[in-house]
């Protein structure tokens, strides 16, 4: 991974507001492409080490055994205004990362399920979990070139619900990735508008 | 210096950096997106890791960008941090978002106006 600390952008004094999106999805399905399409760094590498029983310690003496793991995931950022900075969060979406979820990505807008249409299978575990932690989240489709598929086979073959927008993306170019995201955020606002008439209703 | 380096390192290097604490404080929940202000300068004789930091964090930084620089475990950062708080070397601007319900409406409001503008 290239070192950023010679060419790093800092943000402005006034930012104090950090937010959070993830993009979940199998190995090479663009996760990162889409990140470094849309952030102003160049795309960083950090990652967390947790034991097998799924917490996530901080108990740097568990590194001795066996039964730590290292779930390593990429960044970048956007900074939105003056107060808020956007950080994406490229994330993969095998079982042993799910442990880490709750501690890492917790107060997380929404996700970004980024799929290959010649590999759908990949992404039911991702729709399984994100489901199980109550994540709002969208369907984008990166564009491979392979054959094209009409979006009910796609739902279908995702089991997706209908009021999940499922979208379809070139992670490479900046406008589409950029259309990815304004399609979640609309998604959930959406959600928070049904969310409100439903307090309503009972109130 | 890259993530890949330390990974190979002892575990030794990691537990004498956190001077073999394990865990940070439970009070001073760093998140990923906390975005860290340092208060004071470095200064001579100064664990060169907390050093780091508080040159990197002249400007608000992220914990998450604090980590991959120093190419250190979430954790381990997030035990550094805790010292440097604990001190009032930094001060640590915490994420506004709540963590068990929809986003605030005008939160949602000002990321799509900064999308748009992107």
């Amino acid at each position: 991974m290239d070192s950023a600390t010679s060419e790093r952008t800092p943000l402005s004094s006034t930012a104090d507001n950090g937010l959070k999106i993830v993009i979940v999805g199998g190995f090479g399905v663009g996760k990162t492409t889409l990140v470094r399409s849309v952030s102003e760094i160049r795309p960083l590498n950090t990652e967390e080490t947790m034991t097998r029983a799924g917490e996530s310690v901080d108990d740097v003496a568990q590194i001795h055994t066996k039964t730590s793991t290292t779930v390593a995931f990429d960044f970048g950022r956007i900074t939105l205004d003056a107060h808020n900075v956007l950080y994406l969060f490229g994330a993969p979406g095998q079982e042993r990362f799910w442990f880490l979820w709750d501690r890492l990505f917790s107060g997380t807008l929404g996700a970004v399920v980024l799929v290959d249409t010649r590999r759908l299978a990949d992404s039911w575990y991702a729709i399984d979990r994100l489901e199980h932690h109550g994540m709002p989240f969208i369907v984008a489709c990166n564009d491979f070139g392979g054959p094209a598929h009409t979006e009910q086979e796609i739902r279908e073959a995702l089991d997706l619900a209908d009021h999940v927008p499922l979208v379809e993306c070139d992670a490479r170019d900046r406008s589409s990735s950029k259309y990815v995201l304004i399609t979640l955020v609309t998604h959930l606002q959406r959600l928070q508008a049904q969310a409100r008439s439903l307090r309503e209703t009972r109130a | 210096m890259s993530p890949a380096s330390h990974r190979d390192e002892s575990p030794d290097r990691l537990y004498t950096l956190t001077g073999g604490r394990t865990r940070s404080a439970p009070d001073a929940p760093f998140d990923l997106v906390t975005l860290v202000v340092a208060e004071s300068e470095a200064a001579p004789g100064m664990q060169s890791e907390h050093a780091a930091i508080l040159r990197m964090c002249r400007r608000p930084t992220a914990v998450v960008e604090v980590a991959a620089e120093l190419a250190l475990p979430i954790g381990i950062v997030r035990i550094l941090l805790s010292d440097l708080l604990d001190t009032g070397r930094i001060s640590a601007r915490h994420p506004r978002a709540s963590a068990h319900s929809l986003p605030d409406p005008d939160i949602l409001e000002q990321v799509l106006v900064g999308l748009r503008n992107l």
